[in-house]
């Protein structure tokens, strides 16, 4: 079996899930009980919050554990436009975000927030000068993707950030679910405000995920009541999953540090190799792309069966996002970057992790080309 | 060409005399500790400066550890090579390479220590100049106000090329001024105290009360993560925790309410400086500063003081609440002591403090007491914990993580 879904999960690491099983078992108390079996869980909170902000670089009162990406992304969104109302009522985002910034975007235009999406080139990359023109009197924040989900493009965060120094006033979010260990970021240099993660892009479990608020910055909570998380984020912690992440954390660095060369390699390679295939364009670009994800397109064939022929190789992919993959549409991202309907309809997303490696490159190409003549074949009788 | 070493400038001790070899040994064992995870490193000493040859070590992480360590002015990353001019000129080069230079202005500031060197510094500064003007493309001279500042200095061992110094924690070495005993609440402002205390050179043991049950497990708790904190800038640093539930029920039992803070804080003190004499140190740190709460007034502080005739060092005297907050912050203790526990202060605090105590009055009131054998028991039952900066603080928890 060949796994090359990671953009949608990634294999849990068996150290994160013994973790994980360990805690739960052994510490199952609630970190607000008195007793020791509380105080036990609160410990493992409080640690694993330090080593995650160690490993970010960051302080641990700038870590807020959520339940995972959306929860994270929504929570910064509509938690900025809340707190900020009264000051403007305008944002700024672009057409290639995940569906759990769009679509918290879309609801925060039924109650009356204006929200601009800027476009994309051809590569995928929203320009800095678009982000300093789109910039009016009311905008109260600036939420950018590091890390396109479905063709892997970078988004010049870092400069995005020193633009957005001259404006005080607005925030600055970067949903950074699939760049954190594959690419990195300077959450200070590119003055970020807060920042989304997700613990199983990341080799951790499902359930738990990170924002990173920047000490400072207020915003209104999504979920009240026992107010945990310093008041930003009620209910009661999961602590499995959260140690589980710090461990998963810490070991994604670690691997993802020594994997990038590989990748970046196997990425290259990867696209060399289809642009030679006969019905194949390649979406991602070479340069200015994450090492682990690449995005191509099979002229208009049906992108779903293609899917499943290859899993008749035991080999996972992806149309487009997981997210939007069970949803009959175009890759949003395609459209944004200009390519026409037939090309965004049949797109396909390879997405490598730390095992993956140069010797699975040959079995992956040969695999390809066979269900595309499959798929050719199908289409021709039909 | 790559970076090779970081200089260290030495704070005050430079002015030390007869006692440099002293600061300059605990300087290097500081550092030694602090970067004991980098193992290529080596540090020299020299009379006026350190360097720590980094043989590929990572400089950034480097840094980000010397801005803790006391006793350093400042440090900035360096290059040696031979005091040969072609030599001087291609390094002086490939150092401007390695920094973002483009569009910034530069100038050379050349000092000939070695004067057997054939050209003075101005000549120094002409030749280099002109050579990296040469080889670089959108970079011009500004000698007033330059954005990078390269220093060469053209000594007997080699020649040393440096920029843009980063700013050292100041101070003076931990441990050259000896030991002193830390009363460590839990609060904000004992930590602090202890942070000072070690910047000019105290090494420091911390002295906490412990009141169970009325004080929980995570205040003892929240107490071990402040010192795991302050070992950032002490090393190891040796906590001990006093058992005090019956001295403070004691108290509150036979001394009137008013006068029960007072008593409670005499016994501490009392405590810590048994504490101290065990432990051979020679003054005794607090986090008091004047006027905050009942127990802080002049008055108060006198009633309190007359036990004991050990120095009592009081770094936040004369501070502003808010000015210990902020040091507080930036030392990371503030996100720990703001934990909402209760500890010993706060549990059996009076409803009506005296704010002027008198001296014969608690005396009065204390010969009820039976406190000479109360104390000597919780010194005798003190639990004694070493907390060093690289352990994590339940090492049972470590696979976990």
């Amino acid at each position: 079996m060949i796994y090359l879904d990671n953009s949608a999960t990634t294999k849990v690491f068996p150290e994160a899930l013994e973790s994980f099983t360990a805690v739960a078992t052994n510490y199952f108390g609630n970190p607000s009980s008195l007793h020791e079996l509380g105080m036990q869980a609160e410990r493992l909170l409080i640690q694993a919050r330090e080593q995650i902000a160690r490993l970010l670089h960051v302080k641990a009162t700038e870590i807020i554990f959520t339940s995972g990406g959306t929860e994270s992304n929504n929570m910064a969104i509509k938690g900025i436009a809340w707190q900020h109302r009264h000051r403007g009522r305008h944002i700024i985002t672009t057409s290639i975000e995940h569906p759990s910034v769009a679509e918290a975007c879309k609801q925060l235009e039924q109650l009356g927030f204006e929200v601009t999406y800027l476009p994309v080139d051809e590569r995928g990359i929203v320009s800095v000068e678009d982000v300093e023109k789109a910039i009016r009197e009311d905008t109260i924040l600036v939420s950018i993707m590091h890390v396109n989900n479905e063709i892997g493009s970078i988004q010049p965060i870092e400069q995005i950030g020193a633009t957005l120094k001259k404006y005080p006033k607005i925030f600055f979010h970067v949903d950074h679910v699939q760049g954190v260990t594959k690419v990195p970021l300077d959450f200070k240099k590119a003055n970020i405000d807060l920042c989304t993660m997700s613990a199983h892009k990341f080799h951790g479990l499902k359930g738990a995920g990170i924002l990173y608020v920047r000490e400072g910055v207020k915003l209104s909570p999504l979920l009240a009541g026992g107010a945990q998380e310093m008041q930003l984020r009620s209910g009661t912690e999961n602590v499995a999953g959260i140690v589980a992440m710090a461990k998963a954390l810490r070991l994604a660095f670690e691997k993802y540090e020594k994997a990038r060369q590989e990748l970046n390699e196997m990425k290259r390679l990867l696209i060399a190799e289809l642009s030679k295939i006969e019905g194949i364009q390649v979406n991602t670009p070479v340069d200015h792309s994450a090492p682990h994800i690449v995005n191509f397109s099979i002229n208009g064939l049906k992108s779903e069966v293609f899917v499943h022929e290859l899993e008749k190789q035991q080999i996972y992919v992806s149309t487009t996002s997981a997210c939007s993959s069970r949803k009959k549409a175009p890759s949003k991202t395609l459209l944004a970057m200009g390519a026409d309907q037939k090309r965004a309809e049949s797109s396909i997303r390879i997405s490598l992790s730390y095992e993956n490696h140069r010797g699975q490159l040959s079995l992956i190409i040969e695999a390809i080309k066979h269900a595309l003549k499959k798929l050719q074949e199908v289409a021709r009788e039909m | 060409m790559k970076y090779d070493r970081i200089l260290i400038r030495y704070g005050e001790m430079s002015t030390k005399g007869k006692n440099r070899k002293q600061f300059i040994y605990r300087l290097k064992r500081n550092i030694a500790k602090k970067l004991k995870d980098f193992p290529t490193i080596r540090i020299e000493e020299t009379r006026d400066r350190m360097y720590i040859r980094l043989n590929d070590a990572p400089h950034e992480p480097i840094i980000e550890r010397l801005k803790d360590v006391f006793g350093i002015q400042s440090f900035s990353l360096a290059l040696k090579t031979e005091s040969d001019l072609e030599k001087i000129k291609e390094a002086t080069l490939s150092f401007v390479k390695e920094l973002p230079y483009e569009g910034k202005t530069f100038k050379i500031s050349a000092r000939r220590a070695d004067k057997r060197f054939p050209l003075n510094s101005n000549e120094l500064n002409y030749e280099l100049g002109s050579h990296i003007l040469r080889n670089t493309d959108n970079l011009t001279v500004d000698v007033h106000n330059p954005d990078i500042d390269v220093r060469v200095e053209v000594r007997e061992e080699g020649t040393y090329i440096t920029c843009a110094d980063v700013a050292g924690a100041g101070g003076l070495p931990v441990g050259t001024s000896g030991k002193a005993m830390l009363m460590l609440s839990g609060g904000i402002d004992s930590p602090v105290a202890g942070y000072l205390a070690m910047k000019r050179g105290l090494e420091i043991e911390a002295v906490h009360f412990f009141s169970p049950p009325f004080t929980s497990e995570r205040a003892k708790q929240k107490v071990i993560d402040l010192v795991k904190r302050l070992t950032t800038f002490g090393g190891t640093i040796r906590l001990h925790i006093v058992p005090f539930t019956d001295i403070q029920q004691e108290i509150y039992r036979k001394v009137p309410e008013n006068y029960s803070l007072i008593s409670t804080r005499r016994a501490m003190l009392r405590i810590t400086d048994e504490i101290r004499k065990k432990e051979q140190g020679l003054a005794i740190v607090t986090g008091e500063s004047l006027g905050q709460v009942a127990s802080q007034t002049l008055e108060s502080m006198y009633v309190i003081n007359d036990v004991t005739t050990t120095p009592i060092i009081r770094p936040l005297v004369a501070m502003d609440k808010t000015e210990i907050i902020d040091i507080s912050k930036r030392i990371g203790t503030h996100e720990i002591s703001i934990r909402p526990y209760e500890d010993c202060c706060t549990i059996f605090t009076p409803k009506a403090p005296k704010t002027r105590p008198k001296k014969e009055k608690v005396i009065q009131y204390e010969k009820v007491l039976t406190l000479d054998d109360m104390i000597a028991e919780a010194v005798q039952k003190t639990e004694t914990i070493t907390i060093t900066e690289n352990d994590l603080v339940h090492e049972e928890l470590n696979d976990l993580f």
